[in-house]
């Protein structure tokens, strides 16, 4: 029984770190129509901020305040990056669905090899709380804190999140952008301002992600972002593109289903299951979950 | 359904390509001969003991040097197979690694574990790249656009990971699995040997570019340029876009699981980088910067981004580079943040790739020219 408490708990941990990947990647697509390859690069730069602001910024540690406060640094600098990234390079080109993929692969291939470049292509040991590294026990089982932590974290997102847009003006004009942009733009609305701001959210939520999930792992490496992006892709378009709360279910399934196949069965089997749910859901509902029909 | 006829009403003359449009001076007539020029000295390049300080390590006949080229010419066909997906027919497929890993693998794994002979080996691996990549198209083209290119990606995830796991004692995982030579044909074996994979390769090549201009010359290869303006239109016609994109996924497919056999052959063996999605999004690079849709530009995208890609690993660490301060050498170190960079800079400032250099190089030419002419 134990072992199932600890699977659920450690798959929803991993949901969580998909989920906030994925929640960005959602809304950014929903809205803009952008794909955004260098998502990875913001969760980097929010992995390597907060890597960098626990050992030289001052006021900021590995443990206890200090560790808030260089987790806030990370999540500042992916913030940062992702609006320069939207307003610099993705602006210029909207309505242009494919050449904006093409730069943010671009950016992707050339921000992974300038973190790698500053850092070094070895994985680094990551400053992180004592607390973290140890277990709670939850109805018998041992649950790392790390996890949890992740799954605290998510959830408060979510919530701003859907908090956010439901019941501000900005929240507004970015659900009626995802239902029509046209629409939107016709009534006379800036709808570039919130695809800055989306982009902001989801620098925010990957940067938060590239931190927590290295506190998780216990390590921040350059190629981070890489493998988890793909995950986070089968998971918006399983969710539906455009929509947080598919995002959520489709996180909280995949996470557990990789969890649970992996312990059970090979290892590895529950990344193969999970691209066969992929599939399996767009045979039967290509339009995802719970979101438009994901055309480009 | 599966026999494409021709429209009965005459298609409009397609438009002249740049390359053809009459030009000024002897050039122009011996243009059309260029690539046959270009090919025959890829041909005798073997023969010549020429040094070229600077661009290659050794002498043009080295070992290093021809297998330097086998692999940029391999590529270069695999650019060009990527680009009747990508330029052609318009799909943006993030999984074109998976099938060439699969050509790849496939042979190293048929020659190795099994210990069939290459004759046998290499055109199963074909055929079965070829069928699978039928099957996941079946699958993965049931979505469009962006959904489309996530798919195979995650398809290409799912090769990633058998790969590395090796499941079954096949694929020697992480480490990869050295090609065992003692079946293969002497002509192919051994360093004196690499001339002999040097020719294979631009066979390869020849072969690729000859399918692909064939294909897009063809009636299928207008209904394909179609799908790439206009897909609903083409279904108007009444024509099934769903088939005839399938058709162009599993041709792709089976090029590039060709390329993987020459390679295989190339570098000795297989190591699971080439199954990651990087390397999908080198092809891509590579076709953007030749310039997609054209019948050069990916050849030359592939070819070049290879070469660069080798090269700039010892300009990263040759000495004028390690002059430089530590926040400009370091990057430049590596060669992908310049190769990114240099592909973000042609998607701005060159849409149209190298190929598109040429026409506009003579149109500035022509513009700087005319006033001169009125003096006259």
């Amino acid at each position: 029984m134990d072992t199932v408490i600890l699977l659920t708990l450690t798959g929803l941990g991993l949901a969580a770190l998909y989920f906030l990947v994925a929640s960005g990647l959602s809304l950014v697509f929903g809205l803009a129509d952008v794909l955004n390859f260098a998502h990875g690069l913001f969760l980097g730069v929010g992995a390597y901020g907060t890597w960098w602001a626990a050992g030289n910024l001052p006021g900021a540690g590995s443990d206890g305040f200090g560790f808030v406060v260089a987790v806030a640094f990370g999540v500042a600098a992916g913030t940062l990056v992702a609006v320069l990234v939207e307003l610099v390079l993705i602006r210029p080109l909207y309505s242009r669905t494919i050449e904006q993929v093409l730069v943010t692969v671009g950016l992707s291939l050339a921000g992974v090899a300038l973190l790698q470049a500053t850092w070094g292509a070895d994985a680094r040991p990551f400053p992180r709380p004592e607390w973290t590294r140890q277990v709670t026990s939850i109805l018998g089982a041992q649950v790392p804190n790390g996890g949890l932590l992740l799954i605290v974290a998510a959830s408060l997102v979510l919530g701003a999140i859907l908090a956010f847009l439901r019941w501000t003006r900005y929240g507004l004009i970015i659900r009626a952008g995802v239902e029509n942009r046209e629409m939107v733009t016709a009534l006379g609305i800036d709808v570039r301002k919130a695809f800055t701001l989306v982009f902001a959210i989801g620098g925010a939520a990957a940067a938060l992600a590239g931190a927590l999930g290295s506190v998780y792992f216990g390590t921040v490496s350059p190629q981070q972002g890489g493998s988890l992006l793909i995950f986070a892709f089968i998971v918006v378009v399983i969710g539906g593109m455009g929509s947080v709360v598919g995002s959520a279910y489709a996180a909280v399934a995949v996470g557990l289903l990789q969890q649970f196949v992996n312990y059970y069965g090979t290892s590895g089997l529950g990344d193969i299951c999970v691209v066969a749910l992929l599939a399996v859901v767009l045979l039967l509902r290509p339009q995802g979950i719970a979101g438009k029909v994901a055309t480009a | 359904m599966t026999e494409v006829k021709s429209p009965e009403v005459p298609a409009p003359p397609a438009a002249v390509p740049d390359e053809l449009t009459p030009g000024d001076g002897r050039l122009h007539r011996i243009r059309p001969f260029l690539p046959l020029a270009v090919l025959a000295v890829a041909l005798i390049l073997p023969y010549s003991t020429l040094h070229l300080p600077g661009i290659f390590e050794g002498a043009l006949n080295s070992p290093g040097t021809l297998q330097l080229l086998a692999v940029c010419l391999v590529f270069g066909g695999l650019a060009a197979g990527y680009d009747l997906l990508f330029g052609r027919t318009g799909m943006l497929s993030f999984g074109h690694a998976l099938y060439f890993a699969a050509g790849v693998y496939g042979t190293d794994i048929l020659i190795t574990r099994a210990g069939l002979p290459l004759w046998q080996a290499a055109p199963l691996a074909i055929v079965g790249g070829a069928i699978l990549a039928g099957l996941l198209g079946a699958v993965a083209l049931r979505t469009v656009g962006i959904a489309f290119a996530m798919v195979t990606l995650a398809f290409a995830q799912v090769g990633a990971i058998l790969v590395a796991r090796d499941f079954g004692g096949l694929t020697g995982g992480e480490e990869g699995l050295p090609l065992d030579v003692t079946g293969l044909p002497d002509a192919l074996v051994g360093v004196t040997n690499t001339v002999n994979l040097y020719w294979l390769a631009l066979a390869y090549l020849v072969v690729v570019v000859f399918v692909v201009h064939r294909v897009s010359g063809s009636p299928t290869g207008r209904v394909l340029a179609g799908l790439r303006d206009d897909e609903r239109r083409i279904g108007v016609l009444g024509l099934d876009p769903y088939r005839f994109k399938l058709v162009a996924f599993t041709l792709a497919g089976g090029l590039a699981a060709a390329g993987g056999a020459v390679y295989c052959l190339i570098v000795g063996g297989a190591s699971p980088h080439i199954t990651s999605s990087e390397l999908t999004l080198s092809l891509l690079v590579m076709v953007v910067l030749g310039g997609p849709g054209t019948r050069w530009g990916p050849v030359l995208g592939g070819i070049l981004y290879m070469y660069l890609d080798h090269r700039l690993v010892s300009f990263g660490s040759s000495d004028a580079v390690d002059a430089l301060p530590a926040f400009l050498s370091r990057p430049l170190s590596q060669p992908l943040f310049v190769l990114g960079t240099v592909f973000i800079l042609a998607v701005y400032f060159f849409p149209g790739g190298l190929a598109s250099l040429a026409p506009r190089l003579s149109l500035l030419r022509n513009s700087l020219r005319l006033p001169t002419r009125r003096e006259r």
